[in-house]
Formats: structure tokens, C-alpha cells, sequence
């Protein structure tokens, strides 16, 4: 048995804020290059030009990528054999957010209530989803999610009898609906089965997976590179103003469902797309 | 759509905003003023209770942005635009009232373009999720009404040479539909 103290969570988190805000992540940046190639668009282009040369901008003077530097959202795989020392999890995840909110200068963005909305000035609560796994070894992924794209995310409870061309469909028509609102080229998440939560959740999930990075069934690859294509047919292109490159990769997440429906949710996320992961392995176990 | 961008002094009267069409490319010069959702609610209320704005609208540009904070020896944050449509609401208002551009990202309502149209009106994009770029093009920062929204306040920002393309122009040519219709399979 291992244990970590929250002490070092509340660091690694702090960083974590850091980094995923201020450098953009190298699957980004690659898959930028490429579309500049390809793009046809001299508007397009121009664009994604532009779009390199502000990660380089914002990794230099430690400037945040957007403005938008999102509500924090946590996937935490925690090691069934792992003790955690000195406090609760929940909490030292969010006083890593506080802390790296503040000290990197990033945007308070979150309030307390969805109705009265006063802002909480220190970027908490965050998202945490837990995930209870084996080994001994703790794993933080930090994907800070703005809202531009989010809000352009929907779920739909679609009829076994719609299948995946219905599900296609209303991957396609989501991003078409969009439009230039999410900052393209974007990013797309589909989850698709289990209940209504376990869907939205797997579209999120979706976008922690580099881009490029094909689901491991060849079948549902081969449906990720298909939708890639039918949404870049879409002609929307960067920044909406027209072009090839409205998105950068498609990932899908799938899992079991109830034999009377097919819930399908799409999350979309901005070409900054940010995820950060770390592992933390732990210290022997001291029994006190 | 003419490729050399055209540079801009604020404010800009009815008779500029007017010869400005979709998908110039324009640098903005001079004085801009930012708000988003909380401020745009509060600068209607305002009105609907007769009294006055942060500032003047007439011939103003208002950029819809909510900063990073500014960390020591800079002028500002990132700062790039955010979604214009959650302004749908305000803007017509605030262009019956003088208001001559509005700087945001993605699309817009009728309602907004209709109002756009009558009181000559432009709608102009920043590039979203350029945010430490765009700071760079901004060469003052001052925090001039609602304090208490954080980065929902107010500001006067003064810009330099701040890279635009006309995204609706005031006869309500649109560049997004425009644009992608070329493109669309």
C-alpha cells in the first residue's frame, strides 16, 4: 500500500492549472501544422497561422492561450490501494485550482449558483469526476473547459431503430447548428450509450484523448474518420469564415445501454482543447 | 472582399462604419470600450431607468471580452473576444442609442442585424482563442464602471493597429454565410 498526502495533490494541481492554460498541448499544435497545409481557404490559413503563432506568443510570456481559461474539470483515477494522508481529496483538488488560478493570473470564471450567479473569485467549485481503479497510484487529468464551446454541446435520446447512422447524423448536425460559435476548427467529443450522464460524461472523456488517436475498436475508427470528414465537408472552416479545417479530430466513447434506447451526447471543445495529465506513483506506506 | 486591411480611428462615424463591408480586413485605432453579459444587462437597466452609461455609445465600439487578469508590467490579460449571440438581448437597444460596432466571434440574430441595418451598424470579428496575441495590440487598460464584475467590468482600452474582419456589415452581408457556402460539399 502507498499513500500521497494532499499537500503534493494541491501542488500537482496548481501546475497542472498552470501548464493547461499557458502552453498549448503538442497534439494541438501538430494537428494545426498539418491543416495549414491543407487548408484551401487563404482566410482559413491566415487563421490557423495566426492561431500558432499565439500558443507561441502565450507559451513565451506565460500568457494564457484564451481568455477563456475555463471551469477546471478533474478526471481523477484513484488507486483502490492508495491512501490519501492529511485531509479530504475534493478539497485539495480544489485549493490546487485556487492556487493556480491566482498565482498564474487566470480568469475567475466560475459563480456559485447557475440563477443568482455571483462569481466565487477563486475559480471553484471544480468538475471532479472519480474513477476508482486498480494499483496504487493516483492520476489527475486537468482539462479546463471554456465556455464558447461548451454551450454548444447537446444530448439526445435517440430510438435503437435511429442507429448509427441516426447517431452520424446528430454528431453532424450539432456542429453544423454551432457554427463558427465554438472557435473552429474544434474538437469533437461523442459518447454514445449507457444512460443520459454516462453519455455526456464519455463525450467529455472523449476529448481527454489526443487528437489523432483512433478509438481502439477499427469499427468505431473507421466512424471516427467518416464524421471527420462529413463535418469538414461542412465548409465551415476556422473561425467559421469558411474553409476545410472546422475540425480538427473526432474521438468516440461508447459503452454498454438499455435495450430501448441509444443516448448520443456531443461535447465540443475549442481548438485550444487543454488536457494536462500526471501520475502520481505515491510513497511506501507508514503506518502511524 | 478587399485583402488589404484598412486602418481605422475610433470612433467611427455612420458614414465609415457604412462603407465597410463583409470580410474587410480592418486595424482599429484609438479608444474601444469592452462588455459582456453582466455589463450589458446593467447598462440596460440603466437605460430602462433613464439613467446614464459608463460612457457615451455614439459612434463607440464596444468589445465583447472579459480579460485575464493583468499580472504585473502589462497592460492587460488575454484577451480575445467571446460569443457574441449571448449579447443578442442588449445590442439592438444599445444601437438604437448610437452604438456604431460591436467587436465579438460567432453568429448573430436577426433582431441584431435588422438593427444593424437601420441605424448603420457593424458587426466585426476578433479572432476567438487569440487572446495573448490580441493583448499585444492593446496599449492601455482601465477598469471604468462595475468594478464589482471582475472580469465582467467595464473597460476603456486603448488599441493599436487591433486586426478586425468584417463580419456582418450594415447592409447585413454576412461573411460566415458567405463564406461557407463556398466551401460547403
Amino acid at each position: 500500500m502507498k499513500e500521497i498526502s494532499v499537500q503534493e495533490i494541491i501542488r500537482v494541481v496548481e501546475e497542472l492549472c498552470l501548464e493547461a492554460n499557458c502552453v498549448l498541448n503538442q497534439d494541438v499544435v501538430d494537428a494545426l501544422q498539418s491543416a495549414l497545409v491543407t487548408e484551401e481557404s487563404p482566410q482559413g490559413k491566415e487563421v490557423l497561422g495566426l492561431l500558432l503563432q499565439n500558443a507561441e506568443i502565450a507559451e513565451k510570456g506565460s500568457i494564457p492561450i484564451c481568455q477563456d481559461t475555463g471551469i477546471a474539470v478533474l478526471f481523477v483515477e484513484v488507486g483502490q490501494d492508495l491512501h490519501i494522508t492529511g485531509g479530504s481529496i475534493t478539497e485539495a483538488l480544489n485549493e490546487g485550482v485556487r492556487r493556480g488560478y491566482k498565482k498564474g493570473f487566470l480568469r475567475k470564471s466560475v459563480v456559485a449558483d447557475p440563477f443568482s450567479r455571483e462569481n466565487t473569485r477563486d475559480n471553484t467549485p471544480a468538475v471532479i469526476h472519480y474513477d476508482l481503479v486498480e494499483g496504487d497510484k493516483l492520476t489527475v487529468t486537468l482539462a479546463p473547459k471554456g465556455f464558447g464551446s461548451e454551450n454548444m454541446g447537446a444530448l439526445r435520446m435517440l430510438k435503437p431503430s435511429d442507429g448509427l447512422a441516426g447517431a452520424m447524423d446528430f454528431v453532424v448536425e450539432t456542429v453544423d447548428k454551432a457554427g463558427a460559435n465554438p472557435c473552429p476548427p474544434i474538437v469533437v467529443g461523442v459518447g454514445a450509450g449507457g444512460t443520459m450522464e454516462k453519455a455526456a460524461y464519455l463525450a467529455k472523456k472523449a476529448l481527454l484523448r489526443d487528437i489523432g488517436s483512433a478509438n481502439e475498436d477499427p469499427e468505431l475508427a473507421k466512424v471516427e474518420k467518416e464524421l471527420l470528414g462529413r463535418i469538414n465537408d461542412l465548409g465551415i472552416g476556422p473561425q467559421g469564415f469558411g474553409g476545410r479545417t472546422t475540425a480538427l479530430g473526432v474521438n468516440i466513447e461508447v459503452f454498454g445501454t438499455h435495450i430501448a434506447g441509444l443516448p448520443v451526447a456531443v461535447n465540443i471543445n475549442c481548438h485550444v482543447a487543454r488536457h494536462r495529465t500526471i501520475t502520481l506513483t505515491g510513497s511506501p506506506y507508514s503506518a502511524r | 472582399m478587399s485583402e488589404q486591411a484598412r486602418r481605422l480611428s475610433t470612433p467611427v462615424d455612420t458614414e465609415t462604419a457604412k462603407s465597410l463591408r463583409y470580410g474587410d480586413k480592418v486595424l482599429l485605432n484609438g479608444i474601444i470600450y469592452t462588455g459582456r453579459d453582466a455589463a450589458h444587462k446593467r447598462m440596460i437597466q440603466a437605460l430602462e431607468r433613464g439613467e446614464e452609461l459608463p460612457f457615451d455609445l455614439k459612434d463607440q465600439i464596444i468589445y465583447f471580452v472579459g480579460p485575464t487578469p493583468t499580472p504585473p508590467g502589462r497592460v492587460i490579460g488575454s484577451a480575445g473576444p467571446t460569443t457574441s449571440g449571448r449579447m443578442d438581448a442588449y445590442s439592438p437597444l444599445l444601437i438604437s442609442q448610437g452604438l456604431r460596432g460591436m467587436i465579438g466571434k460567432g453568429l448573430r440574430s436577426d433582431t441584431v442585424i435588422e438593427a444593424m441595418r437601420k441605424h448603420g451598424a457593424v458587426y466585426l470579428g476578433a479572432i476567438g482563442g487569440a487572446g495573448a496575441l490580441l493583448a499585444g495590440c492593446i496599449k492601455e487598460a482601465e477598469v471604468i464602471a462595475y468594478p464589482d464584475l471582475g472580469p465582467e467590468a467595464v473597460h476603456r482600452l486603448v488599441v493599436k493597429d487591433f486586426p478586425v474582419t468584417v463580419l456582418i456589415d450594415s447592409q447585413g452581408c454576412n461573411l460566415y454565410e458567405i463564406g461557407q457556402k463556398v466551401y460547403r460539399r
